[in-house]
């Protein structure tokens, strides 16, 4: 240990006395803390500094202002025994100082500032969503005239990015829940003899909602996280600013290449998980209800109609598209600190979560009233 | 020069540092004085940063040893290294304030990390290191976000002073400051040192920093190292060092050296 003499802080109630000894560290702050307080429900009337070997600053400082109290709420300062510690007059001086500047002073905690606060804030958060989507429209009207501003090349490392190597995931979670959905299907239909009908129940469950919208929020929870991550540290790294100091458009750079890459590549992923979500049902089928392949491609031609395929299909790049804005947008939307990241990350996720179930329940309904 | 020897608190023992194939320090040594500036300077890629972060021991050297204290801290455990952390302060390039904390939080954290106090005498001492720094102490209640270049620099200080360190290491302090800025941390260096008797280890690229504060200049070249006082090493007559020193910036330190033999 450093210490040369361990430190001893000792209170005489009976005379208000505080007796130090040996080192006072940094470290031994909590033990002096509790010695002060002793001392100056004790009455602090002496303060003993005849055996105390080096006092830190911070020590020191504490040591000060607990005899500056001692003096104003006693009436006369504590009498001191021993040499004065060479700090005392560091901080006389630095008490000295005037160091109240131009800061401005902390902000009111009052229930009313704090609702005008919060209320001003949620408008801002929707002001700034409508910039983002006319900056984006307008990005996007010129970038259809000229193909350079399209960045095919952007566009296709997203696709990849965000598709093909969501491939594994996305398969697999289709393939499960098909099989999942498929088997308790089948046991509710045996005791009616209508074990036929899981074909019905996998294939219209599939292709018109499951696939899509399982693909959607594992893309959501992958996708627009990254998207928010990437855009959120390139705006706390002025990396945005940079961009637009040399005339680049951010929305055009950034933005618009991975909501066209995600357009392209969530309907990619959903003919993947259709195709994944039959097998499944087809090979459940096939060992638990006994159904040859040829039986339940016949029975799969019969259950859907032409349209179910495209009914699913159809929601995918709006889907994507949602997704893509929310995670970009709450990227722009950090500044200043790495817990606005995280923040604004998460609500990325949950956002584009909730909008996408939110807009699959509308088409439901579209769906419904044209008789898709 | 007094003839006693002076008190070694730092010794950097023929370390070698590689990165793969890349040997960035070849068997690097020199000692660091207690209560002296001891500043270290190289061109970019040198190695400054991984010799700051070997004498941290936040990196272990490839061979050879760095002496903190008197203690080897290559190859102490976990354990060992956090008590010998406590020893000393750092601040790093860019301040490496926690942004989603204020001024204060920051300050107080090592102590929360290293102790039980009570909310009021946090206070009272996230209030001394703001004056020591010379902040204003409303400062405290704001986020790194919200200031200045030059009080980040000095917040970062008063977390590295937040536990009475002997060892204060600053990387690049003066960096991205205006000169008055810049001018007033040397000073307030300076002026720490004196009172508080620290040893002050700092990787700086600032001539005028260098000139003002150091009283020895440790530059990396060919991955070695050559260390002496500021004056020494102005003479000295390696290419990268002349150019360093005597190339189309080096008229500061020029102007400095006469200053130095006058005073």
């Amino acid at each position: 240990m450093p210490h040369t003499g361990e430190f001893q802080a000792q209170v005489d109630a009976g005379t208000g006395t505080l007796r130090l000894s040996g080192d006072c560290r940094a470290l031994d702050l909590d033990a002096l803390e509790r010695a002060l307080a002793d001392w100056s429900r004790a009455g602090a009337r002496t303060l003993d500094l005849t055996e105390v070997g080096r006092l830190d600053i911070g020590p020191a400082w504490l040591l000060e202002r607990a005899t500056a109290r001692a003096a104003t709420t006693g009436g006369s300062p504590p009498t001191l025994t021993g040499e004065p510690p060479g700090h005392f007059a560091y901080l006389a001086e630095l008490l000295a100082l005037d160091q109240t500047a131009d800061v401005e002073p902390e902000p009111s905690r009052s229930w009313l500032v704090r609702f005008g606060h919060a209320l001003h804030e949620r408008f801002h958060t929707w002001y700034e969503a409508l910039t983002y989507g006319g900056a984006l429209i307008e990005t996007a009207g010129q970038a259809w005239r000229s193909l350079r501003r399209l960045r095919i090349a952007s566009v296709v490392r997203h696709v990849h990015e965000t598709g093909l190597q969501a491939v594994p995931v996305v398969a697999v979670i289709a393939f499960l829940i098909s099989v999942i959905s498929a088997y308790i299907g089948a046991q509710q239909l045996r005791p009616y003899g209508a074990e036929i009908f899981t074909v019905d129940l996998v294939a219209l469950g599939v292709l018109r909602e499951l696939g899509v919208l399982l693909t959607a929020i594992m893309v959501a929870g992958r996708t627009g996280s990254a998207f928010a991550a990437e855009i959120g540290v390139m705006k706390l790294n002025d990396e945005i600013d940079a961009l637009e100091s040399m005339g680049l458009n951010p929305y055009e750079v950034l933005v618009l290449p991975r909501v066209l890459g995600l357009v392209i590549a969530l309907p990619l992923l959903t003919i993947v998980a259709d195709f994944m979500g039959l097998l499944g049902g087809g090979l459940l089928a096939r060992y638990l209800i006994d159904l040859p392949w040829p039986q339940f491609f016949q029975r799969l031609d019969d259950a859907i109609a032409p349209t179910t395929f495209w009914a699913g299909l159809v929601k995918a790049p709006v889907f994507g598209m949602l997704i893509a804005l929310t995670g970009t947008l709450r990227g722009l939307q950090v500044r200043e600190s790495s817990r606005e990241l995280g923040r604004l990350t998460t609500v990325a996720v949950v956002q584009s979560i909730f909008l996408v179930i939110f807009a699959d329940a509308l088409f439901a309904i579209f769906f419904l009233e044209i008789d898709f | 020069m007094t003839a006693t020897p002076p008190e070694v608190v730092i010794s950097v023992r023929d370390v070698v540092n590689r990165f793969g194939a890349q040997t960035v320090h070849d068997g690097v040594s020199f000692d660091v004085h207690a209560g002296e500036v001891f500043g270290i300077v190289g061109g970019s890629g040198s190695g400054k940063s991984v010799l700051l972060k070997t004498m941290l021991g936040l990196r272990q050297p490839d061979a050879g040893a760095v002496v903190l204290e008197g203690r080897d801290i290559t190859g102490m455990t976990d354990r060992e290294l956090r008590e010998v952390k406590r020893r000393y302060g750092v601040t790093f390039q860019h301040g490496a304030l926690f942004t989603s904390l204020t001024v204060r939080e920051n300050i107080i954290l090592p102590l929360v990390e290293a102790m039980q106090l009570e909310e009021a005498t946090l206070q009272s001492l996230a209030e001394l290191r703001l004056r020591m720094v010379g902040l204003p102490v409303e400062a405290g209640a704001k986020y790194p976000a919200q200031l200045s270049g030059g009080m980040v620099k000095r917040a970062a200080l008063a977390r590295a002073l937040a536990l009475d360190p002997v060892l204060l290491f600053l990387d690049e302090p003066t960096a991205g400051l205006d000169p008055i800025a810049a001018a007033a941390f040397d000073d307030l260096v300076l002026y720490l040192r004196r009172t508080l008797a620290l040893t002050v280890v700092m990787v700086t690229h600032d001539l005028d920093t260098l000139a003002r504060t150091c009283d020895r200049v440790a530059v990396l070249v060919d991955r070695k190292v050559i260390v002496d006082t500021l004056e020494g090493i102005v003479r000295n007559d390696h290419p990268w060092i002349r150019e360093y020193f005597h190339g189309a910036r080096g008229r500061v330190v020029g102007g400095a050296e006469e200053a130095g033999r006058g005073a």
